[in-house]
């Protein structure tokens, strides 16, 4: 009788135990978010008491302030940041992608290499001199800079990711569309982007989720027209006073995005994360 | 082409020309993305070096001028690099360490046969998913805080009441924060990986009398190890430059006990406007990260070869 062996197929017990054991470890990771989407549906008297208040009316009164008040321009550019900075790295990832994948150009693993190492260059790598660019640019503080900035670092992921889904494409598909006379931009068009829809997920996800939250080019290149939702979060660290359910309410507000486009493609998310290693 | 090469002079000059329009070709897709690239880091990146060997202050106009290594010798000597690379070690083996551990855990109770287990791994991936600066002021402001934060005042009964996290333990506050948020990174890649496992082995292991820890041991642990290390080595590419968490909870401080390299450079070239200093710092930063990511990147190139072999 070896009990100590147990299956949880053989044995509920041991599979509501671990079922129990599994939900508190993830109330425990879920809690910090959890709570900020109670603060913020808090009075601020509410949500600076002590000890907490665990039972209220919720409100959206802090939501309402946040979005009359001086949130919605943060918001809007991180979206063409992130947005345009995602679909650049399409253009220019798409391309370079097949290059490296259907018809590979020489050395495609020095490539490859290259464009990855990019990627883990530290800001400290380049951050001087396109500070001093931007500057006698006069592109400081200027969304659209931010956009090429973040293009830079979602591109060398997107080429990898691209890569990995074009690989999957079968061969014959291209050379029957040869055989037909396709042009490249034809098989672009017919083949590659009805093929790779997932890829295309995948790499817009994981553009968006890094340059929706990227903070330290936002603090340093731009200061008020251009900034983004993070920097509008800088506004609590010195606040005084009662502030936390608005503070939670703008945090809820500026993680929303990528938390709703993390969870819905979360099958692309691995993929992503590990630049299409891991399926 | 050999065909071609064996018909005379002029029709291999025609092949080359043709091999090579082809190659041309090919390369042509990948230009605009690699030029790009090109222009946007290296080029900097030689600039940062050229910079390096100057004495330069934005805040001075005309302090242009060449120094050559001081720079280099006043990262030597001065004490605050020092401590910013010590405090960057500690944050990235602290957090890559314990998500690693949690993330493995975690990754081992929502692969066995548990209730919700869908459920569960899309609430356990929120906390990666929210913005790192909007976390870093929830867990600052609304849990810690030693006046109205709730982890306090679930605390007090036990006598820890009133402590002041965030300032008395600065570095082990960014580091709970941390692998707050790197645990689910790592979960997911290591779930990725228990699920490739082929589930009749365990069984059969069971079956010729192993126990579950020694079957986890000899059996799941091998073939996760290579997600382990991904994990681990992607995940330490980032940590290493950990900014917006730093920035919100402690500001580097108190004093320089949560300053690593990335805040380091923020201070010197944000606050002080030492071009020179800064751009000495990049490189030294560029060195040290070339030598972690050679590795992350051949570990990287490793797994992408067994997903072609299959």
């Amino acid at each position: 009788m070896s009990t100590k062996v147990v299956t949880g197929r053989q044995f509920p017990t041991s599979k509501v135990l671990w079922s129990v054991v599994g939900w508190l470890v993830v109330f425990v990771f879920f809690f910090p978010v959890l709570w900020m989407w109670l603060e913020s549906l808090k009075t601020e008297p509410q949500a600076a008491s002590s000890p907490p208040t665990i039972v209220f009316v919720p409100t959206l009164e802090e939501f309402q302030t946040v979005l009359s008040g001086d949130f919605p321009p943060f918001f809007i550019n991180s979206a063409i940041a992130s947005l345009g900075s995602t679909l650049l790295v399409l253009i220019l990832g798409l391309p370079a992608a097949y290059a490296l994948s259907i018809r590979p150009v020489k050395r495609t693993q020095d490539v490859l290499f290259f464009f990855i190492s990019t990627r883990f260059l530290p800001f400290a790598a380049s951050l001087v001199p396109l500070y001093l660019l931007a500057r006698d640019l006069q592109l400081l503080d200027n969304i659209f800079a931010l956009g090429l900035i973040y293009t830079t670092i979602n591109l060398p992921l997107g080429v990898w990711l691209l890569r990995s889904f074009l690989l999957e494409i079968p061969p014959e598909l291209f050379e029957a569309a040869r055989v037909d006379g396709a042009s490249f931009t034809t098989e672009l068009r017919r083949i590659v982007v009805p093929l790779i829809a997932p890829g295309i997920a995948a790499t817009s996800l994981i553009c968006l989720i890094f340059s929706w939250n990227e903070f330290f080019y936002a603090v340093n290149f731009t200061s008020s027209t251009a900034a983004t939702a993070p920097i509008f979060l800088v506004g609590f660290i010195s606040g005084r006073g009662l502030f936390y359910a608005k503070l939670a309410a703008a945090a809820t507000l500026a993680s929303l995005p990528v938390l709703l486009a993390g969870w819905i493609a979360q099958k692309q998310l691995i993929r992503g994360l590990t630049m299409g290693a891991v399926k | 082409m050999s065909s071609v090469a064996s018909v005379g002079g002029r029709r291999v000059e025609t092949a080359a020309s043709v091999a090579r329009r082809d190659a041309w070709l090919r390369r042509l897709p990948l230009l605009p993305a690699f030029v790009y690239v090109v222009f946007v880091t290296q080029i900097p990146f030689l600039l940062t070096i050229y910079y390096s060997f100057f004495s330069w202050n934005l805040l001075k106009p005309g302090s242009f001028k060449f120094a050559g290594a001081e720079n280099y010798a006043r990262l030597l000597t001065d004490e605050s690099i020092r401590t910013a690379v010590w405090n960057t070690v500690v944050l990235t083996l602290a957090v890559i360490g314990i998500s690693v551990v949690l993330g493995l855990a975690v990754a081992t109770l929502l692969n066995s046969e548990v209730f919700g287990r869908g459920f569960m791994r899309t609430l356990m991936i929120a906390p990666f998913l929210i913005m790192p600066t909007a976390g870093a002021l929830i867990w600052k402001d609304t849990l810690l805080n030693p006046l109205f934060g709730l982890l306090p005042n679930l605390l007090t009964p036990f006598g820890l009441g009133r402590v002041d996290w965030v300032n008395r333990f600065p570095m082990a506050t960014v580091i709970a924060v941390e692998v707050w948020r790197w645990t689910p990174f790592m979960m997911l890649i290591i779930l990725a990986g228990l699920q490739s496992q082929n589930p009749e082995v365990l069984e059969a292991a069971k079956v010729d009398g192993a126990s579950a820890f020694q079957a986890f041991r000899r059996i799941t642990l091998p073939l996760v190890r290579p997600f382990l290390e991904l994990g681990a080595l992607l995940g330490s590419l980032f940590v290493v430059q950990t900014f917006d968490s730093i920035y919100m909870l402690t500001y580097g401080g108190p004093g320089e006990d949560t300053t690593n390299v990335p805040f380091l450079l923020y201070l010197v070239a944000f606050q002080g406007f030492s071009i020179g200093q800064a751009s000495a710092i990049g490189v030294v930063a560029v060195i040290l990260t070339t030598i972690v990511a050679t590795f992350a990147l051949r570990t990287l190139f490793s797994i992408f070869r067994v997903e072609a072999r299959r």
